[in-house]
């Protein structure tokens, strides 16, 4: 990895990418503030979900799971598998990065989708820690703040379902799930493991579809071949 | 319990992140292994739609939540921005409840 100083003007640039990303992802911290009062949750659960977890669709998963009536263990079950791709960020980013110490413990936590698309393509290590950490780092803000005022909202709305914020869980993990689409194995995987988590719905407990649908991922990885081409996340629009 | 799950799931997302950046590449170089922690996301993120559009506790319903995902599909081919997709829908059915 060359190891050449970032001009000031390279730096603004990629500094200015990364917050407009910043803005638009984390504006949408709203949505989740909403839908997770909704869900039942207090203001405060609410924020430390963002504050703690700190990644959407775990974050959504988990208050999707409570939504639907399921235990809080399966929804943190379904909310750490979910959070395992950040695992694979990591494993990617790591030697671009190249952090140690108290720096990686900070930089971590804002280790997710957004941060790994502005960063991974760079090409030497200045440039991405910029990337990554702009990124990273004004969605965290952003994120929170936008979760907090969400909830404040969903909380003096009254009755969510008037609202239609039920439906806008749904339609928040398939924008999630959108990109990957595009890859015919993706296609194949995301509708048997709907049909299946649909198909027990009626004989498990809420929650327990949602985690046997992984067991589709386990047997397409065990059964398949080819890398998936959409394993990481484009450049967020 | 629920603060518990959320303080323990927090953490256990922080750590998935934390051992990416410091356990050694090798560790996931088996293909199978690679493979499926690609695929598990997709999975989930399908039966999570499904189950939050199509069911209600233990039964399988067609509602105002089904046409607020069509709407979100209509938007999402469009590549309209997350946010316009996620309200879009919930415009959709809350309109459809009126």
């Amino acid at each position: 990895m060359p190891e050449e100083t970032l001009s000031a003007a390279d730096r603004a640039a990629i500094l200015r990418d990364s917050l407009g990303v910043g803005v638009a992802t984390g504006a949408y911290g709203v949505s989740f503030g909403a839908v997770s009062v909704a869900a039942g949750l207090s203001v405060a659960q609410t924020c430390a979900l963002s504050l703690a977890m700190f990644t959407g669709a775990s974050q959504f998963a988990f208050v999707g799971v409570l939504a639907a009536g399921g235990t809080p263990l399966s929804g943190g079950l379904t909310a750490l598998l979910l959070g395992t791709r950040n695992t694979l960020y990591g494993l990617r980013l790591a030697p671009l990065l190249r952090w140690r110490g108290a720096r990686r413990l900070l930089a971590a936590q804002v280790l997710i989708d957004e941060s790994t698309a502005m960063s991974m393509t760079r090409p030497t290590t200045a440039a991405a820690r910029v990337g990554f950490l702009g990124t990273g780092v004004s969605i965290f803000v952003l994120w929170n703040v936008a979760t907090f005022l969400g909830a404040i909202a969903g909380s003096t709305l009254g009755d969510p379902r008037s609202y239609g914020l039920d439906a806008a869980v749904g339609a928040a993990f398939l924008a999630l799930l959108w990109p990957r689409l595009t890859d015919l194995r993706n296609r194949l995987v995301a509708l048997a493991a709907a049909t299946v988590a649909l198909g027990i719905v009626p004989v498990s407990p809420a929650g327990v579809p949602v985690l046997a649908a992984a067991g589709v991922a386990l047997l397409a990885g065990v059964l398949t071949r080819q890398p998936d081409p959409t394993e990481f996340p484009g450049p967020p629009r | 319990m629920t603060w518990a799950a959320i303080l323990l799931a927090g953490a256990g997302c922080y750590l998935l992140k934390l051992a990416g950046l410091s356990v050694p590449p090798r560790v996931l170089q088996r293909p199978v292994a690679e493979r499926v922690a690609d695929l598990i996301p997709v999975a989930l993120l399908a039966a999570l739609v499904a189950v939050q559009v199509f069911a209600q506790g233990r039964h399988l319903v067609l509602d105002a939540r089904a046409a607020g995902l069509a709407v979100a599909v209509g938007l999402l081919v469009l590549r309209a921005p997350f946010l316009v997709v996620v309200f879009g829908a919930a415009l959709t059915a809350a309109l459809l409840r009126l």
